[in-house]
């Protein structure tokens, strides 16, 4: 899947990866797609979970080999 | 999105890991558009004291208290499995080989997330802990009322 931007959470674990998420979402802008690539797996439950209580976009979630990535839409301010 | 859902966190024990409870909650409810705020009551004041400097009491037994609890992020100590510190130590060391923020560093995020740090008075004035004891992100002295009046419209309130 194709990206405007890239955060990188391979070796963070709960909760940096949705810490770092909310940080970078301020840098976007609306409609762009952040990718966050991580190795914790309880970033799966927690995303989309963030995504609903923020409601932005979980578009999509990959898993290959130890690692998971994770497609975020940002649909508001 | 309408107004902002509240997360109020009571923190009455100053235990290393109940802390880092604490603080995960509070910066992930501050990720997820969370206004949240903690309120420190008893033990839970030793997370927020500096970590260098006296403190000043007034009274023998208030003198006794705060050199005997003294308090500070990095002096906490693990609920279980303490050992006399070794317990502790190697629960630090693993943190910091997975590369895991410290107190220290949770205290610092949940500060510039916004993330309300209040200390109880009832508690201060007990322990004879004066306002300077506290580190910066410390916001205010509050008591029961001002936590009852967050917890009342907040959404999700904890005891910790």
């Amino acid at each position: 899947m194709k990206a405007d931007h890239t955060l990188d959470c391979v070796g963070l674990y709960c909760p940096m990866p949705i810490v770092k998420t909310a940080e970078k979402f301020k840098e976007l802008k609306t409609g762009e797609v952040l990718e966050v690539v991580a190795d914790d797996k309880g970033i799966k439950k927690d995303m989309p979970a963030w995504c609903q209580a923020t409601g932005h976009e979980c578009l999509e979630i990959e898993e290959e080999g130890g690692e998971i990535k994770v497609y975020v839409k940002k649909t508001h301010e | 999105m309408a107004e902002k859902e509240k997360l109020t966190i009571v923190v009455f024990s100053g235990d290393l890991d109940r802390a880092l409870a604490a603080f995960i909650l509070a910066t992930t409810g501050a990720s997820m558009g969370m206004e949240v705020s903690m309120f420190f009551t008893f033990w839970g004041l030793n997370i927020i004291k500096k970590n260098r400097g006296g403190i000043k009491s007034k009274g023998l037994m208030r003198k006794m208290l705060n050199f005997m609890n003294r308090g500070g992020s990095q002096r906490l100590k693990l609920s279980k499995f303490n050992m006399f510190g070794l317990g502790t130590w190697m629960m630090k060391r693993l943190m910091k080989e997975m590369n895991y923020p410290s107190i220290d560093d949770f205290i610092t995020m949940a500060h510039q997330m916004g993330v309300k740090l209040v200390a109880c008075t009832t508690t201060c004035g007990i322990m004879g802990i004066p306002e300077d004891a506290f580190r910066s992100e410390v916001e205010s002295l509050a008591g029961a009322a001002y936590f009852l009046g967050e917890a009342r419209d907040a959404r999700v309130a904890l005891f910790i």
